[in-house]
């Protein structure tokens, strides 16, 4: 593993170039994408512990938000909650972990999946209980029951609000999932891990730039959901101004 | 505007039987609470509750389907109490409009129309026809509307689809809370008077809430003025009210000129017209100058051949002899039909400094005579036949 101007990045030389060059070679070592070390193993470790937690999050705090939203009540104790979650480090969630369920995936997914829920929960009360009154009030005088008025009324009108919390909450987890290779959790966080261990600043690099570019994917998905909701014509209400003009009317007759 | 679905004359009485809506803190004067409130809205009526913010005028009205419970007493439609319905079934059977119309954001002009069909289980064929005939009842093209959505509209094209989605599910009663309230005065005019013309052919049962007395008088075939505290202050039709306040609230909530607007619930076509004495040009002068010289009016009316009025000849410009021409008619009045209001007919004299309308007919043909005094009279009349 010899390479040429040794290591900048652990040394502090800061050899740039040296560095990027390494971590080119880094990239074309055919056996950098094999085995269960390879970049394409460990990003799948990092995809699926991600996305799991992301399921597992939403799944517990979507149905919460929406009953908090929708009743109007307990919106302080979320807030709570999630101002709980949002002020522990996730480092510290990491470790809090392992004495309950060792090291590993196991400690790993139960912190991210904390770590996911208040950004989901935020939005989602937000977004549900931002709906305008108006409507609200006409679905129910028109007879549609709770359920109704929650699943055909306030949810679509809540989903951009919705959607934005969803993404803050990926992009966050997908980076933190990098920690969890300090609990023997697999995913992208090894290459950093172990670059540190073994002073090797291209697996270092690799790993940072994997990482990145996984968030950034990450974001450009929710981005793109988001894009789609918004093309319908029905969300428009968010940049037009409810309240008519006066004598801007419009009248067919 | 079609006619209106064959289903249409369906319509319940709605009664309110010592109806109260107190709020906890017990002070009896909170805005919005109720006291006691009993009246009968006859079926196929519109009903109009006026009052000052805070009367409880849109409490009452929600009382009705329930959205706010009372306190105590009841509310019947067709003699039965609201409180023994199921409060969804109870809420598709009855249409509800309110001031920001509220219609959903995401769904398009027909969906939102549909909303009550489609919360009766009809099935889509279905849906879509009876939205898009209302629709057009409303005066809004199918075709253009169905598939937009509501933040494409304007203020005034909204009320007429929150309208038209209140009446889909063809509900025997109809609460509109301030339904033209968020649109420019002209709009809101235009509204009101399609929405008068809807209703002679629906006839549902109305309540309306306004804080507009003249919007009250002009929609209501009966209007109860509510006062602060959520005490009725009078409820009758809006003639009674204009000409025998019930109490000091009531004369000054209905305002100084309420004479005025007394007069714009009558019609030219409620007086006796006067006749007038004419002649075409070309008759011979004489046997007109003898009418008119028996005649107080002292003018003669010139009209062509078609009956239509061509102007006045004054008493001393009629020759005693020889050919009338049109050239000695001078001075002409405004012209009226049976439809004005007396209040527009009495502005109309005053702006022409006459003293004399003339009432035509829809082809221009001279009907008769109105005067000021015989309006001013009318009046008079009228305030003295409901304060006996």
């Amino acid at each position: 593993m010899a390479r040429p101007g040794g290591h900048p990045l652990v040394a502090g030389t800061g050899d740039v170039m040296a560095v990027l060059t390494s971590t080119i070679a880094w990239f074309l070592d055919p056996a950098h994408w094999t085995g269960v070390d390879g970049v394409p193993s460990r990003t799948g470790e990092h995809v699926i512990l991600s996305v799991l937690a992301v399921v597992i999050a939403s799944a517990i705090a979507l149905p919460a938000g929406l009953v908090v939203g929708h009743a109007d009540r307990g919106e302080r104790i979320a807030t709570a909650v999630a101002g709980i979650g949002r002020a522990v480090p996730s480092y510290a969630l990491l470790i809090l972990f392992v004495p309950f369920f060792g090291l590993g995936f196991s400690s790993a997914l139960p912190a991210l999946v904390l770590l996911a829920i208040p950004p989901i929960l935020v939005n989602t009360v937000t977004g549900i209980r931002d709906v305008d009154a108006d409507t609200v009030e006409a679905g129910r005088g028109m007879g549609m029951t709770g359920r109704e008025v929650l699943m055909d009324v306030e949810v679509p009108a809540a989903l951009p609000v919705i959607i934005v919390g969803l993404r803050t909450s990926a992009v966050q987890v997908v980076a933190t999932t990098t920690l969890a290779a300090l609990v023997a959790g697999g995913g992208l966080g090894r290459y950093i891990v172990d670059g540190f261990a073994r002073q090797q600043d291209d697996r270092i690099v690799a790993g940072a730039f994997l990482v990145a570019v996984l968030a950034i994917v990450t974001e450009r998905f929710f981005t793109w959901i988001q894009r789609q909701l918004e093309g319908r014509p029905g969300t428009l209400r968010l940049d037009v101004p409810i309240a008519p003009s006066p004598f801007g009317g419009r009248v067919a007759d | 505007m079609t006619s209106p679905p064959s289903d249409a004359h369906r319509a319940a009485t709605v009664a309110f039987d010592h109806a109260t809506k107190r709020y906890p803190g017990t002070n009896t004067a909170r805005s919005g609470a109720v006291q006691d409130l009993s009246l009968e809205v006859p079926a196929g009526k519109i009903c109009v509750l006026v009052g000052p913010s805070g009367c409880g005028k849109t409490t009452s009205l929600k009382m009705v389907n329930r959205l706010i419970e009372p306190t105590s007493g009841r509310i019947l439609i067709d003699g039965q109490d609201v409180a023994s319905r199921e409060v969804t079934d109870l809420r598709r059977s009855i249409g509800y409009v309110i001031q920001q119309v509220g219609l959903f954001p995401h769904q398009t002009i027909g969906e939102n129309v549909a909303t009550v069909p489609r919360l009766l289980g009809w099935e889509p064929d279905r849906r879509r026809t009876r939205s898009d005939e209302l629709l057009t009842l409303v005066g809004l093209d199918a075709a253009t509307y169905r598939d937009r959505y509501p933040a494409q509209l304007s203020g005034g094209e909204r009320q007429r689809v929150g309208v038209a989605r209140a009446l889909a599910g063809d509900p025997p009663v109809m609460l509109m809370d301030e339904p033209f309230g968020a649109v420019d005065p002209i709009v809101r005019e235009r509204l009101q008077n399609e929405f008068l013309r809807l209703q002679a052919d629906l006839a549902k049962t109305i309540l309306f809430v306004t804080h507009d007395i003249d919007e009250a008088i002009k929609m209501g075939d009966l209007v109860a003025v509510m006062e602060v505290g959520g005490k009725l202050a009078q409820f009758g039709t809006p003639e009674e009210i204009l000409a025998n306040p019930a109490s000091d609230f009531v004369a000054r909530f209905v305002g100084v000129d309420r004479g005025l607007k007394r007069l714009s619930l009558s019609r030219v076509g409620d007086l006796d017209l006067l006749p007038a004495i004419t002649a075409r040009p070309g008759d011979d002068a004489a046997e007109p100058r003898r009418r008119i010289m028996a005649n107080p009016l002292e003018y003669l009316l010139m009209i062509d051949e078609a009956n239509r009025p061509i102007g006045w000849i004054g008493q001393r410009q009629v020759p005693s002899g020889g050919a009338l021409s049109v050239l000695m008619a001078s001075a002409m009045s405004p012209l009226l039909d049976r439809r004005t209001t007396l209040k527009d007919a009495l502005a109309m004299l005053i702006d022409a400094e006459v003293q004399v309308g003339i009432v035509v007919d829809d082809h221009g043909a001279l009907e008769g005579l109105v005067t000021a005094d015989e309006i001013t009279a009318f009046r008079r009349r009228g305030a003295e036949g409901s304060g006996t």
